[in-house]
């Protein structure tokens, strides 16, 4: 499931199968991902490498915050909700505050409605369940083209 | 397509770990990740799942030695357990990992130790079986496509 700023619970999309069916990523687009497991890291920059897309990765939120603090730019955030030193909710805020001007969605494992819809409310333009995917990715990459 | 019996072996080893249950589609996932320049990324994340998920797995040990249960914490790690289970398709153990959740919010401390109990037993059973077709898939060699299950 997808929460997205405005958009109803019931998001739908096309299901790709795998990459012969991906979107374009001629833009060059970069990726953060800021998540504190070495499995959904390795994961996540796989994932996202197979799209053609620039993939950095950190521990935590406050480094995320820091990257973008001295100056480094994304297209897309991808940020983990509990992470040690700053989590997820706190790291957005902060990067909203700063006006950071990226995609940035969470990517969670907690399943509950509830905390899914509080971590949206942390400046989130989305948030997906764990883990990644390709139809997941695809999506994101439709959402950036638009915007560029 | 297999080209050899022991191809053919591989891929029904392969098929009957998703027949059983223990896989399911993000299996596949991490499958559809794996090319020519990264030839055993499936292996090298489920070697990883298993090294961190061993301290997930002592915690709850620990936590679970300790009167009265702390369910929140419980909750807690067997949630970041669960997290990482998902990822590897881990069918099974996931499945173990919600129950115990539902018995750690239901205040159940004779569920979650019953189902820790079931949830290694899973954990080891699937660890077991990967490591053999692992071991197999070294032997036949690299397959052009990963077999979708029917």
């Amino acid at each position: 499931m997808v929460l997205g700023k405005g958009a109803s619970s019931s998001l739908s999309m096309n299901k790709v199968d795998g990459a012969e069916e991906m979107v374009d990523n001629s833009n060059n687009f970069t990726v953060l991902v800021a998540d504190d497991d070495p499995l959904i890291q390795k994961l996540h920059e796989m994932h996202l490498k197979k799209f053609g897309l620039k993939v950095q990765v950190v521990e935590n939120g406050k480094k995320a915050v820091d990257l973008c603090h001295f100056g480094a730019t994304f297209n897309l955030i991808l940020i983990d909700k509990e992470m040690p030193v700053m989590d997820g909710a706190e790291a957005t805020k902060e990067l909203q505050a700063m006006g950071v001007n990226s995609l940035i969605v969470g990517v969670t494992s907690r399943d509950s409605p509830y905390e899914k819809q509080a971590f949206m409310e942390a400046g989130l333009d989305y948030c997906f369940e764990k883990p990644l995917t390709a139809d997941k990715i695809n999506f994101l990459l439709q959402e950036l083209n638009k915007n560029n | 397509m297999e080209r050899n019996p022991m191809g053919r072996q591989l891929a029904i080893m392969r098929q009957s770990l998703f027949d059983q249950g223990y896989l399911d589609e993000q299996f596949i996932q991490l499958e559809e990740l794996q090319d020519d320049a990264n030839p055993n990324f499936v292996e090298e994340v489920v070697t990883l799942y298993y090294r961190d998920s061993a301290r997930l797995i002592l915690n709850i040990e620990q936590a679970l030695e300790r009167k009265p249960f702390d369910f929140n914490k419980l909750d807690d790690y067997m949630h970041q357990f669960k997290g990482s289970s998902s990822s590897i398709g881990a069918k099974k153990v996931k499945a173990e990992s919600t129950l115990f959740r539902e018995y750690c919010k239901s205040g159940n401390g004779e569920g979650c130790t019953r189902t820790f109990q079931q949830l290694k037993k899973e954990y080891a059973t699937l660890r077991k079986k990967l490591e053999a077709y692992f071991q197999m898939a070294r032997q036949a060699g690299p397959m052009e496509t990963a077999c979708r299950p029917k």
